[in-house]
């Protein structure tokens, strides 16, 4: 004995539903093909091509005049010692603001101001912030300068590591605060001992994935690093550095340069490859844990 | 509406006296008074929202981290005043522990969790802090369970192991009083019965408090209970008389079903 008897002949509303359900599904997944479609064509070019560019060469040599064979060796430690010190400008400067935000700004006028600010430098686009840094830095010292390029990333990367501190910290139970604060333990040991240590992976994430960012950046790099066809560690000339000769190589009408602007292509995508995997398992295992 | 304090059969540790709480506007306790007996466990009761967890968390200054919330009156403590501005929240906060609802363990090891309040107030070498490590854990029962693991994370003992881990973690500073914020409210029939058999052991040494939902827990493990509603205190007084031989009405309703 039912309580809802099925009414007898064809149930139209179950049937819209279904199809409406249908039309939906099959829309997005071609969607979703759609895009997939793109993404393994470049991923397919650039491997394709940047494979069979690659060679020890590349790791030792310094970029080469038309005509000579050569490697991508200085822009690769140029890329590696902007990236680094743009990493340890902003990660330091990016916790802090994002502690300040979720941990002291609750409900605060300057820090919903801050968190403002934060989100409009966070969809600026590069170049802005290149040439932000030209005019701050480059034009007072004269010439274009490795550091003036480490400034410009560190710019990049600040809202990303501001942006995921604040989340992750306000992930953290306020229960977890409670029982340090109800110890006795005072409001900084609570956020650097107890805070801290559950945001941690989501916060070393968010720095991974800063970096994955900054690391394939041309635009703000033209303006203030340029590129050095030379050898050169110093941080108060131009450096070369992958993205920019990739964009000059690219550019030129050598068919070595060609070869070798696609082996650097392939280089920053599997590094940033590598970086967002690293970024993922580190999450994973935090939400493991936590549940 | 609460008679004069009734007599204890033990000397008072925590005299409340006129203590009012308000959330902004909400005023959330009228004029509470009462006494906390040395040594014995206190049980606060009462339906949803009747201040009880409100009242507990004043005498640790929980509140104190919320914009807004305020208490007027006297917790006396010590000889002193708790919600005097001038009291020291750390010296307080290491005197009067709190257990709370949900287990809390910190993201570290079991060993580092316990080791994290001591190191608070008390430089000890390594092998004294391994002794007070022991000791906690064995007061709140857990010593054997945990004895091979103690540097395994406290987030991967089970939920009734988490709560007495964080018994051992408030014990662990050597407080006089502990606060129990509905301790087994999250535990299952037979982790609850441990806390219980614990709470029964820790009174020897310690003064306890405790707000439960549950009304055969607080005849079980009380010696005195406190009967709220609506931010007033309704009846205060001996576990037994409050249980068997209410002198107020809506206690009775309370206690035997009829509502809340």
């Amino acid at each position: 004995m039912a309580l809802n008897p099925k009414p007898a002949g064809i149930d139209w509303r179950y049937l819209r539903r279904r199809t409406v359900n249908i039309i939906n599904l099959t829309a997005s997944v071609l969607g979703t093909l759609f895009g997939l479609f793109w993404l393994l064509w470049i991923l397919w070019t650039t491997a394709s091509n940047g494979l069979s560019a690659i060679s020890w060469q590349l790791f030792v040599q310094a970029t080469p005049s038309p005509g000579n064979t050569g490697g991508l060796a200085n822009a690769i430690v140029g890329s590696l010692i902007m990236v680094g010190l743009a990493t340890a400008i902003g990660t330091p400067i990016g916790i802090l603001a994002g502690t300040y935000l979720a941990e002291f700004g609750r409900k605060k006028l300057m820090a919903d101001v801050i968190r403002f600010i934060n989100d409009i430098l966070l969809s600026a686009p590069s170049i802005i912030v290149g040439l932000f840094v030209y005019e701050l830095i480059v034009v007072r010292l004269g010439r274009f300068s490795a550091l003036a390029g480490a400034c410009a990333l560190a710019l990049i990367m600040l809202p990303v590591v501001i942006r995921t501190t604040e989340e992750m910290l306000r992930l953290v139970p306020h229960t977890l605060r409670e029982a340090a604060l109800a110890l006795g333990a005072p409001r900084w040991k609570v956020i650097t001992g107890v805070a801290y240590r559950a945001a941690l992976n989501g916060i070393l994430t968010g720095i991974l994935l800063a970096v994955a960012r900054i690391a394939g950046e041309t635009a703000p790099l033209l303006f203030t690093a340029l590129n050095n066809q030379f050898w050169s560690v110093d941080l108060t000339q131009p450096m070369a550095n992958l993205p920019v000769v990739i964009f000059q190589f690219a550019m030129s009408p050598y068919k070595e340069w060609h070869a070798l602007a696609w082996a650097g292509s392939l280089l920053i995508t599997l590094s940033v490859l590598a970086l967002s995997i690293f970024a993922r398992t580190l999450l994973r295992k935090t939400r493991m844990e936590q549940s | 509406m609460t008679s004069m304090p009734i007599s204890l059969k033990a000397p008072s540790k925590l005299q409340v006296r006129d203590v009012n709480f308000y959330y902004g506007e909400y005023h959330a306790l009228k004029n509470i008074s009462l006494d906390i007996a040395t040594n014995m466990v206190t049980a606060f009761i009462g339906p949803s929202g009747c201040g009880k967890s409100t009242l507990l968390r004043t005498f640790n200054r929980m509140y104190e981290l919320y914009p807004g919330q305020r208490a007027s009156g006297e917790i006396v403590f010590d000889g002193k005043n708790i919600l005097s501005p001038r009291a020291d929240l750390f010296r307080l906060r290491a005197h009067i522990g709190m257990v709370f609802q949900k287990p809390t363990p910190f993201p570290m090891s079991i060993y580092e969790n316990i080791a994290f309040g001591v190191r608070l107030y008390e430089k000890l070498s390594r092998s004294s802090m391994d002794d007070r490590v022991e000791w906690a854990l064995q007061q709140a029962a857990l010593w054997g369970e945990v004895k091979d693991k103690l540097h395994q994370s406290g987030m991967s003992l089970s939920g009734g192991q988490q709560q007495r881990l964080c018994i051992a973690r408030a014990i662990a500073v050597k407080p006089e009083v502990v606060l129990l914020d509905e301790p087994a409210s999250a535990l299952d029939p037979i982790s609850t019965l441990k806390i219980e058999e614990l709470i029964y052991e820790l009174k020897k040494n310690y003064t306890l408090v405790i707000v439960t939902h549950n009304m055969q827990q607080a005849a079980r493990v009380s010696d005195y209970t406190a009967f709220m509603y609506l931010g007033n205190m309704v009846e205060f007084g001996d576990t037994n008389s409050i249980f068997t031989n209410p002198s107020n009405k809506q206690t009775e309703d309370y206690i035997t079903g009829r509502y809340g």
